[in-house]
């Protein structure tokens, strides 16, 4: 009798287990977000020209994660959406009783493996970055429309000197202790590449 | 360096490591033992707490941001005679089970109705991400429709 009333409730979590993973699985909610074919070759080689090593960052998931093309935020390596249904909110910082400063602080906390970062939010929607080619992306930067009305000396200067930028390449550690992946070119380079960029007229190259 | 700030209503000065977790200074220092430790990573909400009337993971919380802050933790939203209404309802509706994440549940409940006062299903699943493995959700919703009641008549 004792083993049947704790085989029961065993077997039923088991179903519970395997219907919950069938539909993660057939879930597209759940799916990291799409890698697009630029995002893989930029792994590969990395091309010398500076809109080239600009874009190379700024297509890389630290920064798309918070640029998605929805509501909600991707996170992690593999973008998946963001736990528990975190949206975006009015104001980009969250609902409003569950605001993007419920869990990240001002810097990344070590003990719990959140990361944070001054202005931690969501870019507006209108720069949504996710699924968009570096050509659309570079575009979207220089339009006035866009970008908040930003000059481009205010766009370079947003670029490589805010704080919330520059954490790509200070992300911290998750809640295992591992590092997150920081973007395939170093924030000197970038930054140096964002610039000269922005000296040279600010050049798209047609795709 | 010791960090100062307001713990229901009280001052309080703590000369601790100040990137220790806020959740573990309540608990340990200060003896509060209401705000609970569940996941230690910001996802459970077992440590939820206000800072100046905002929700927050206190687990994720390090002490230096409570500087100068007014903290509120389960102990400080009401007492057995002056009931918050958040309390009141999770009485009426007998919503724990084992109770483990209750505390970090009603504070974000209390969060939510200064917020929003009358609550829809989807504001309470949008808002309220906590975890409760007793399953207490069901029940849980009606008390905070029941909090919202009381609180509005209260009013």
């Amino acid at each position: 009798m004792k083993k049947t009333r704790f085989l029961i409730p065993a077997l039923s979590l088991a179903i519970v287990v395997a219907v919950i993973g069938l539909a993660s699985t057939a879930s597209n909610e759940n799916e990291p977000a799409e890698t697009t074919t630029e995002n893989v070759s930029q792994n590969e080689a990395i091309a010398d020209s500076p809109f080239d090593k600009m874009m190379a960052v700024l297509t890389h998931k630290r920064c798309v994660n918070c640029h998605p093309s929805g509501d909600r935020p991707r996170q992690g390596e593999d973008s998946h959406l963001h736990n528990f249904g975190v949206q975006r909110g009015a104001d980009n910082h969250g609902l409003p009783a569950l605001r993007c400063e419920s869990c990240h602080q001002h810097e990344n906390n070590n003990y719990s493996g959140v990361p944070g970062a001054p202005e931690w939010s969501l870019a507006p929607s209108k720069m949504a970055w996710e699924g968009k080619s570096r050509v659309e992306i570079a575009r979207s930067i220089l339009d006035p429309e866009i970008n908040g009305g930003r000059s481009l000396e205010e766009t370079v200067k947003h670029l490589t000197e805010h704080e919330l930028v520059l954490w790509a390449w200070e992300p911290g550690i998750d809640a295992s202790g591992t590092p997150r992946e920081k973007p395939p070119v170093p924030v000197d380079e970038y930054i140096e590449a964002v610039k000269a960029w922005a000296a040279a007229g600010a050049p798209i190259p047609e795709q | 360096m010791a960090i100062s700030f307001l713990l229901n209503g009280q001052p309080q000065s703590v000369d601790v490591d100040e990137n220790t977790p806020l959740l573990w200074v309540i608990r340990d220092v200060l003896n509060l033992k209401g705000t609970k430790f569940g996941c230690g990573k910001a996802a459970c909400g077992a440590c939820t707490i206000h800072v100046d009337g905002e929700s927050v993971r206190s687990c994720s919380f390090a002490l230096k941001y409570a500087e100068g802050k007014s903290i509120t933790t389960i102990e400080g939203l009401g007492d057995a005679d002056n009931l918050h209404p958040v309390q009141q309802a999770w009485i009426e509706e007998v919503v724990p089970q084992c109770g483990y994440c209750q505390p970090g549940f009603m504070m974000a409940t209390a969060a939510l109705l200064e917020k929003i006062p009358n609550p829809t299903d989807q504001d309470i699943d949008d808002n309220i991400v906590n975890i409760c493995r007793c399953a207490t959700y069901y029940r849980m919703r009606k008390a905070i429709h029941r909090a919202a009641a009381i609180k509005n008549t209260n009013i």
